[in-house]
């Protein structure tokens, strides 16, 4: 122990005495990196909900749920919208909150039918703003082909809340024959991206922090089923779909690589990241691979369906920029490594919580 | 971002490859001096290509990680204050003081916020009159231009509720202290060009005749740095030691007059306890007498702080570049990112994070020690 209030003797570099921090843990309250998408989220579901309400059902972990209900195979997902500021260039926490439903039903292969949208407001907050956030649901819930069948409101007192908070939940079905999971990637598996990756997380960052990078960056945000129904149109064993929202491709990749026990190999040259992207990236130390996305998804395709796949995709507005940018392998399985540019490689690891800008 | 790409240019790299390999006869060890540097070389997979004569010692240019514990333990004290407003980068908020984080503060109620720019701070201080509002100043010669100007432009607002909590380092010092410890292997330096734009290059070329090693101001991309390990090798082969500028695009001789005046205006230098290393004299800077009412430490009652640090990891010889991080027992078993024992393996600069990050599957694990064994490099001086 040392008292700080008295300077520390002239230490000039001595091996022999070297010191290091104490270790960190644990984090026995809620931090930001808990909601980030990354390593500290999946601890949070390990360790916390999955064993106070835990099922088969559950325990597979997909962004919806895959059902059996009457004879038919229904998926369910539900998901929170918190985005600050509610509106940003290219959408808003309405088209997020339908969106983000739609995308996630989407990725089981579902053709979503109905949503629910519940709202939490803030006290304070113009009615002018909560309209245009539903107006944004209804014509995003138009646009995706889906029914907000219900909903509800609740009203917090000022200072507990951001403004508007969304919940949505929503049903679809799964046509038969289509199984969809991240525990379906095999080896050989083509790994395609549907478009340029990292606009929705750059753009609301430009807006939020108040950065401006020189030109305007759009949100991708966008619905996925039509998108996905193309691809199965080509063929219904598309092994797995995930729609790299929060913790962008990178977290999306590994867990697909752990769901599954295999690898995956990328080409960096591959993927596809807006110039825009890798300046606003590269300006704030961030690296783009793990920046979110609302209107994206990575596919793993078996290797003799991946050309014709790709092709549909690129038929598809929302497919347009496809790119097929590395492999499902055998080797380092649960891994995800990157060949660089220059001929070396990296590990992709799955992010911690939060990207953090750095200092200089 | 074209401009960006040609210094990506897998052909252009092969050649430069080329000619290191085709003038390197000997084991050389060179230190890149900065952890973006570091970040760079592993992520681009920089020091897989090299010839095996040529080996990349990583320095102690992480700004996160050389912030001593006591000084994040004051940060942690005043972000604490519920009067406290705390700003700071984004990367100081993971890194572990004694029990605790900034995160975790934030996480109990303290009001921590990570800003882009000291001015940020400043404007937050402007619209914030009834609160204290602290930046964490923490940095080499790359940032303290622009801290220096928010404490400026303070004064100049005539803001009282606003000061720095400062932990400004200086790299001339760490160069010399690498050079006089007695187990370092270093051969020659890839000098921060981030740093040389500010200060030019004149603080050189005394370090370079002293201790006989070629110091080569290089940038950041895959080919800036290809291209100064490719002059630092054809200085040692031919037995010379005199400072390059290889990032001329950046970096002038003189470097930014006016941002190294508004340096001296604000700051003054004075010893320095670096995280892992220790205490380098005239190795940084605080605030002058004149902005004194600016210092944090100075307006918060943070004195008697008692700091705890168990001798646990191997950060510090990471640090110097006398182990690689691979080289420690810990690194990727106790040691990751989610259970630190070093800011090495948090800060987003760090070496031990980037070895993780990067390179825990291709390189080999703890305990083999470095690839050129000691015995082969050649002596000091």
């Amino acid at each position: 122990m040392a008292d700080l209030a008295t300077e520390s003797p002239e230490a000039v570099v001595d091996p022999a005495n070297w010191t290091c921090p104490a270790p960190l843990r644990d984090q026995p309250v809620v931090v930001m990196g808990h909601g980030g998408g990354g390593a500290l989220s999946a601890e949070l579901i390990q360790q916390v909900f999955a064993p106070a309400y835990g099922n088969p059902t559950l325990a597979a972990l997909t962004d919806s749920a895959v059902l059996g209900l009457g004879g038919a195979r229904l998926a369910l997902s539900t998901d929170s919208y918190v985005v600050r500021p509610l509106f940003f260039p290219g959408g808003s926490v309405g088209d997020l909150a339908v969106n983000g439903t739609v995308n996630d039903l989407a990725m089981s292969g579902a053709r979503p039918a109905y949503l629910s949208a519940a709202f939490i407001l803030e006290e304070g907050v113009e009615l002018a703003v909560v309209e245009r956030v539903a107006r944004a649901v209804g014509a995003a819930a138009e646009a995706a082909g889906v029914t907000i069948a219900t909903g509800d409101t609740k009203v917090v007192e000022s200072g507990h809340g951001d403004g508007v908070y969304i919940t949505t939940a929503g049903v679809g079905l799964v046509p038969e024959g289509v199984d969809i999971r991240p525990q379906r990637a095999r080896p050989g598996d083509a790994v395609i991206v549907s478009g340029p990756i990292g606009l929705h997380g750059v753009a609301v960052m430009s807006v939020r922090e108040g950065l401006e990078f020189g030109v305007e960056i759009t949100s991708d945000t966008a619905p996925l089923a039509d998108l996905v129904a193309a691809m199965l149109a080509v063929t219904p064993d598309v092994h797995v779909l995930r729609d790299p929202t929060r913790g962008g491709l990178g977290a999306s990749l590994n867990e697909i690589a752990r769901a599954s026990g295999t690898g995956v190999r990328l080409r960096e040259q591959a993927i596809p990241v807006p110039d825009e992207v890798a300046n606003a990236c590269g300006f704030l130390g961030l690296d783009p691979l793990y920046v979110a996305n609302e209107g994206r998804l990575v596919a793993f395709v078996p290797p003799e369906h991946a050309e014709a796949v790709l092709a549909a995709m690129r038929a598809h507005p929302q497919g347009a920029g496809a790119a097929r940018i590395g492999e499902c392998v055998a080797d380092h399985p649960g891994m995800v490594v990157v060949a660089t540019g220059l001929g070396g490689t990296r590990v992709l690891d799955l992010p911690l919580g939060e990207q953090l800008p750095r200092i200089c | 971002m074209k401009y960006i790409d040609e210094f990506n240019d897998p052909e252009l790299a092969r050649r430069l490859l080329d000619e290191i390999r085709s003038t390197v006869t000997r084991p050389w060890a060179l230190m890149e001096v900065c952890g973006g540097q570091t970040h760079s070389i592993i992520r681009h997979g920089i020091d897989q290509l090299l010839p095996d004569e040529v080996e990349l010692i990583h320095g102690p240019g992480c700004p996160v990680c050389v912030t001593p514990l006591d000084v994040i333990d004051k940060a942690l004290a005043i972000a604490a204050r519920p009067e406290v407003i705390f700003c700071s980068f984004g990367d100081m908020l993971r890194v572990p003081g004694t029990g605790r984080d900034l995160f975790r503060v934030k996480g109990e109620g303290g009001d921590v916020r990570v800003v882009y720019s000291p001015l940020d701070a400043v404007d937050l201080a402007r619209k914030n009159p009834d609160r204290q509002v602290v930046f964490f100043a923490i940095g080499f010669e790359t940032t303290a231009p622009a801290n220096a100007m928010a404490v400026h432009q303070a004064r100049r607002l005539g803001l009282a509720n606003f000061s720095l909590l400062v932990s400004h380092v200086r790299v001339p010092p760490a160069i010399e202290a690498i050079m006089t410890a007695p187990a370092c292997r270093v051969r020659g330096f890839l000098a921060a060009g981030h740093v040389c734009s500010v200060m030019g290059t004149a603080e050189y070329p005394d370090l370079a005749e002293k201790h006989r090693v070629p110091v080569v101001v290089t940038g950041f991309e895959p080919l800036d740095i290809l291209e100064g390990i490719r002059r630092a090798v054809h200085q040692l082969e031919r037995g010379e030691h005199r400072v390059e500028n290889a990032y001329p695009r950046a970096v002038r001789e003189q470097g930014n007059p006016a941002a190294v005046r508004m340096i001296e205006e604000v700051f003054e230098v004075t010893d320095r306890n670096w995280r892992g290393i220790g205490r380098i004299p005239d190795s940084g800077w605080r605030l002058t007498d004149a902005f004194r009412a600016y210092d944090a430490e100075h307006r918060f009652d943070v004195t008697g702080i008692r700091t705890e640090e168990p001798a646990a990891c191997r950060a510090g010889e990471v640090l110097q570049g006398l182990i690689k991080p691979t080289d420690c027992a810990a690194f990727g078993t106790a040691c990751t990112p989610r259970t630190p024992l070093g800011a090495t393996m948090v800060s987003s600069e760090g070496a031990c994070a980037a070895y993780y990050l990067y390179r825990r599957m291709t390189d080999t694990p703890a305990t083999e020690g470095s690839r050129i064994p000691r015995e082969e490099m050649n002596p000091v001086g």
